[in-house]
């Protein structure tokens, strides 16, 4: 759970007072909040975490670790169904 | 076990390997802290292509294996009750409990969820007033900061039916520990790198200093724990024990300044116990006095609620390195991820699991590969 993927900001808004952005992880789309790095700009790579921006990440290496993750099926494992996950392993003490 | 072939960048991975052949001359056991890591290193076959010598302790650092028993219990409880929504990340669904885990609390009709974000377990309390919407906040420096963010959202937005219940874990007063404890074996640390990259690195020096360990920060794809694991057996040979950072593309040494003042202000450093390990001074936040009112424990009054660990886990032993996962009895045979006695065989960043999934062992607990990317 500590997985932080890198993503690039497509575009940024304001939600309630919070900097609120639309990220991309290799296709996959999320909501990410910016207010830890509240001066991240559209076009921009970010690492993020739990749908947080903790820190900037230049376009190389970012990219370089989306092949990595995809090519691993750690996208899948971080943003696919969790349900799905935790139904495949049977019920406690069965 | 993996092949180099399978790197990003065999070539350089191959040149890594071929220094800390080169510079080892005896034995070294370093320690990462960090469950990405130590899913990475057996994953790839890491520990198995470094050096006789280089031994990898795998330490406590999966957020989901070191959440106390107690803890678990208290969030059974709560999401339990009819009025609670209880919100979580996925990996805590099949963490178990005494008895059961919040897979079948959701399956006997509590209303539990998982959310990709704090974020979103607070927008279900604005949709849902006539709720009371709890999010279990567990994690290591990276996810406390989401959470405080939330948490201050909450106040500032007046939203009063959520809340948080709140077992986060620092990395420093754990490694304090594992250096004070008088079986210790460890050597050198790899530093979790997007711990550092929240928290900086300033609170290693002293450690490093005092405990007279190198303190190497390390991300954890299979290039950058090569990486570490290099300078650290550098600096071993060199008799160093100084802080360095091998992970600066995602690190900086003051890190995230707004990150740490929200963790300032929404926490206060507290005494935590850790699954296994026990109770370790000043490792965990709770919520500051400002923020109390959000804090599910006092909301739900489950205070009272305290559980014993299964005496056949030997999950402790394992985080602190001094056991392998196969060495324990259970490993294999009572113990599997279909019927895990500790968290360390749930999580797949924790040590059981992961040579459980990665690991072919000789005897009748072989286990053949079953990722699905294997």
């Amino acid at each position: 759970m500590c997985l932080a993927v890198p993503g690039k900001v497509l575009d940024i808004e304001d939600r309630d007072g919070t900097r609120m952005a639309t990220v991309d992880f290799g296709g996959v789309l999320k909501e990410v909040c910016l207010e830890y790095l509240p001066d991240l700009r559209v076009g921009e790579y970010a690492i993020v975490h739990v749908g947080f921006a903790l820190q900037r990440l230049d376009e190389e290496s970012a990219q370089r670790t989306l092949r990595l993750f995809e090519n691993l099926g750690m996208l899948e494992e971080e943003f696919g169904d969790p349900w799905a996950a935790a139904a495949a392993t049977p019920e406690v003490g069965r | 076990m993996k092949y180099i072939e399978e790197f990003q960048d065999p070539r350089l991975a191959q040149r890594l390997l071929d220094e800390i052949h080169a510079t080892v001359t005896r034995p070294w056991a370093m320690m990462e802290v960090c469950g990405g890591q130590t899913h990475s290193i057996i994953r790839h076959g890491i520990d198995q292509l470094l050096p006789d010598q280089v031994e990898l302790i795998h330490g406590p650092g999966c957020p989901v294996c070191v959440t106390p028993l107690e803890v678990i219990d208290k969030a059974l409880e709560i999401a339990s009750r009819p009025d609670v929504v209880f919100c979580s990340f996925g990996d805590m669904l099949r963490v178990p409990g005494t008895g059961r885990d919040l897979f079948q609390v959701k399956g006997e009709g509590g209303d539990v969820r998982v959310v990709y974000s704090p974020l979103d377990a607070l927008r279900i309390a604005q949709q849902n007033p006539d709720k009371q919407v709890v999010f279990f906040g567990i994690g290591f420096e990276t996810t406390a900061p989401p959470n405080a963010m939330t948490v201050y959202q909450a106040r500032k937005l007046g939203i009063r039916n959520f809340s948080l219940l709140v077992s986060h874990v620092r990395v420093p007063p754990a490694i304090e520990a594992i250096m004070r404890s008088p079986s210790c074996r460890v050597q050198a640390f790899l530093a979790a790198g997007h711990v550092c990259s929240v928290m900086g690195t300033a609170e290693y020096p002293e450690l490093a200093e005092r405990f007279k360990v190198p303190i190497v920060v390390t991300g954890f794809e299979p290039l950058d724990i090569l990486e570490g694991v290099r300078r650290t057996v550098g600096q071993l040979e060199r008799g160093e024990h100084t802080v360095d950072n091998a992970y600066p593309r995602a690190v900086r040494p003051e890190g995230n300044p707004a990150a740490k003042a929200m963790l300032q202000d929404v926490f206060e450093v507290t005494d935590r116990a850790w699954r296994g390990i026990g109770t370790i001074p000043d490792s965990g936040w709770r919520l500051s006095e400002r923020y109390r009112e959000y804090d599910a424990e006092h909301r739900f009054a489950v205070g009272s609620i305290t559980t014993e660990e299964p005496a056949a886990c030997r999950s402790g032993e394992v985080l602190q390195g001094l056991i392998k996962p196969h060495e324990c009895e259970a490993f294999g045979t009572v113990c599997t991820p279909r019927n895990p006695l500790g968290a360390t065989m749930v999580s797949n960043e924790g040590a059981c699991a992961a040579y459980y999934l990665y690991r072919r062992l000789g005897g009748p607990t072989a286990h053949k590969e079953t990722s699905p990317v294997g």
